[in-house]
């Protein structure tokens, strides 16, 4: 085979011999870089601020640093484009590691959002003196005197904002990355902060630490098929920019399929399985039992926006004209997540496994959108994403207020006849459970239906995969209904089971994130509109 | 093959110096033994777990060895850009600065919260 017939080597010839500055236009990168200071500013504080005022000013930082972040995205949506790299005007390519585009922009804007709600409710104290959730040294027993001496000795759990922020970082790197290493290295920055979160939980400790560990090695491994994904994809390509790979597989020869195939479906599986799409759910359940309940909350909303960010960013620009070859493999796994999702979670006893197998049936409705591979499809996604973050958020800030002798009863036994006691949480937690079975009147009956019109609009098998959509929300019906009716309609547990009054910062994103399922459900349109107009992705 | 013989000098020469190594502190080297210098070797980590019933493990080497590894990375960066530091002008210095300077905050939180002392 000639040089001219290998992408590879024909790519690999035209690198540029001399250096060349990065073109950075600072305006377009400004919200990414607004967070990442906010980390940085955030470890100084954790170094050298006074232990009594450490939360308060951690707590601050982080949300107006989030806050500045999310309102500079106003600006940098008017500075759309390829950024943080060079042209290559001899041979025409573009090699740009960020794409700031509107899907982008709509997924950082609203992870952000998500962001500072979920910062606000791991700031929750119960009137202590740290943040409720956390543990300041997880190798003691609660309570014992090795925990009160690392207390003493200033271990304070106020890190988990610094850490959380630091993730934010990654989430909003991930859909704006514009080539296969960025993405890793997104990926890398908003996985190992949440792996230390998800082990820091103050009560069942041992939990906590078993599920950070086991979602520590199943990301790893999962890290490791991306690598290996992009290597291959490297070495079909000769490049890891999404542009060079789109334009190598409309030139490069069928022979070359053995390279490009393989690295596709092991990409997508290290995507995948942030997202909890069967078969690569498995960590799903245990990490989001296991963790800190603010923790999950965060980590439900966000990681699902910025990891289908990343598939669409692949799937529609890196790797959209090879879409034949792979797409019925990524059919096959929606249609596997719709069912062993909505399935497994009618035989759940406990609330937040209730919810992880929930969040594993939403994956796959999310999906079925992917797959509608047109304009409506990416946004129907963008929508799906923030009407499910937002309640999802929500739904866990209120699981952590129900407590039986000061540890969260998660038991759905314990949650009986909450309703009796507790009217107005109760209520709320039942709003948001007709938002995830997509109740008309909810976010999730828009999101869900914005979602199916688009696979039903893109063909027969959209069709297929809404229609399965459809019966997987029915059995998901049942299983809010029950929560609904066990709070509402039967006896309380003999033990009593209190709503713990949180305070203002949680009571205001539980608000928001309710009213804004209300609101999106309602009143759709304005969103819907922005999410349609962010649809579209540079290349 | 000729360009083989240098390898394979080199190979014969590293088993030599360990050899010689191993040797001569055998023979030359004091021996004065303690209960510290017989302990099995455990990177920093005391052999046997400190609390019973559970409680935390000393990680003194393991820290260090993390702080390490960032100044490792540190300089892995930094010696190619002082070689050609003259070819990349401002844009890279600064580059450089911001890097040093996201480094040093690690650094500085390491410092203040005890990372760096060894009791």
């Amino acid at each position: 085979m000639t040089a001219a017939v290998l992408p590879a080597l024909s790519n690999l010839s035209t690198l540029p011999a001399a250096f060349q500055a990065s073109e950075v236009n600072y305006v377009a990168v400004m919200p990414l870089f607004i967070v990442f200071v906010t980390a940085l500013i955030g470890v100084l504080v954790e170094a050298f601020m006074p232990r009594e005022r450490r939360h308060r000013v951690q707590v601050s930082v982080a949300v107006g640093g989030l806050l500045a972040a999310a309102v500079s995205i106003f600006w940098a949506s008017s500075n759309l484009g390829l950024t943080m790299g060079l042209s290559d005007g001899s041979t025409n390519r573009s090699l740009f590691a960020l794409a700031i585009d509107g899907p982008a922009l709509f997924l950082q804007g609203a992870i952000l959002l998500m962001g500072i709600l979920g910062v606000l409710t791991m700031a929750e104290r119960f009137g202590g003196v740290g943040p409720d959730a956390f543990t300041p040294s997880g190798a003691s027993t609660p309570g014992s005197p090795v925990e009160t001496a690392a207390t003493r000795a200033g271990a304070l759990t106020s890190e988990v904002f610094p850490l959380t922020v630091f993730a934010i970082f990654g989430m909003m790197l991930f859909p704006t990355t514009n080539d296969l290493i960025g993405m890793f290295v997104a990926l890398e920055v908003l996985s190992l902060p949440l792996y230390i979160l998800t082990g820091l939980a103050r009560r069942r400790r041992l939990l906590s630490q078993e599920a950070s560990l086991k979602y520590f090695l199943l990301g790893a491994f999962s890290s490791a098929f991306f690598l290996f994904g992009t290597a291959l994809l490297y070495g079909y390509a000769g490049s890891v920019y999404f542009g060079d790979l789109s334009s190598a597989i409309s030139t490069a020869p069928l022979a070359m399929n053995g390279l490009l195939l393989p690295g596709a479906f092991l990409v997508f599986v290290g995507l995948l399985f942030k997202v909890g799409a069967v078969p690569f759910h498995a960590w799903t359940p245990d990490v989001y039992q296991g963790a800190p309940t603010p923790v999950t909350g965060f980590m439900a909303a966000c990681t699902k926006a910025a990891a289908f960010g990343a598939i669409l960013r692949l799937a529609y620009v890196g790797l959209d004209t090879a879409r034949w070859e792979w797409s019925n493999a990524l059919v096959i796994v929606a249609l596997l997540t719709m069912v062993v999702g909505s399935v497994l979670s009618v035989t759940q006893t406990d609330m937040k496994r209730l919810l992880a197998y929930s969040s594993i049936a939403h994956a796959g409705f999310i999906l079925v959108g992917v797959l509608a591979f047109d304009r409506t499809g990416v946004g129907a996604v963008l929508f799906y994403i923030v009407a499910y973050g937002f309640s999802t958020i929500a739904a866990f800030a209120i699981v952590s207020l129900v407590r039986q002798n000061g540890a969260e009863a998660t038991h759905l036994s314990q949650w009986a006849g909450l309703g009796k006691a507790h009217p107005v949480a109760a209520s709320a937690f039942a709003f948001l459970m007709l938002a995830f079975a997509g109740i008309p009147l909810t976010s999730g009956f828009v999101s869900k239906f914005a979602v199916f019109s688009a696979a039903v609009g893109s063909g027969a098998t959209g069709t297929v995969l809404a229609v399965v959509g459809v019966l997987c929300s029915a059995i998901t019906v049942f299983v809010y209904a029950r929560v609904i009716v066990l709070m509402f309609f039967s006896e309380a547990p003999a033990e009593k089971v209190e709503v713990v009054t949180p305070s203002a910062m949680t009571t205001f994103s539980i608000a928001i994130g309710t009213l804004t399922t209300l609101a999106l459900g309602v009143v759709p349109a304005s969103l819907l509109d922005l999410a349609d107009r962010a649809s579209q992705f540079v290349r | 093959m000729n360009s083989y013989v240098p390898i394979l000098f080199m190979l014969g020469l590293g088993f030599a110096f360990a050899a010689l190594s191993v040797f001569t502190s055998l023979v030359v080297g004091p021996k004065r033994y303690n209960r510290a210098k017989l302990e099995a070797y455990e990177c920093g980590i005391q052999p046997t777990p400190q609390a019973a019933g559970g409680g935390r493990v000393p990680i003194k080497y393991y820290l260090t060895a993390m702080l390490f590894i960032i100044f490792d990375i540190e300089s892995v960066f930094l010696y190619p850009f002082a070689v050609a530091f003259n070819k990349l002008g401002l844009f890279a210095l600064v580059e450089m600065v911001l890097f040093i300077l996201t480094v040093f905050i690690a650094y500085a939180y390491v410092w203040r919260r005890g990372g760096l002392e060894w009791d």
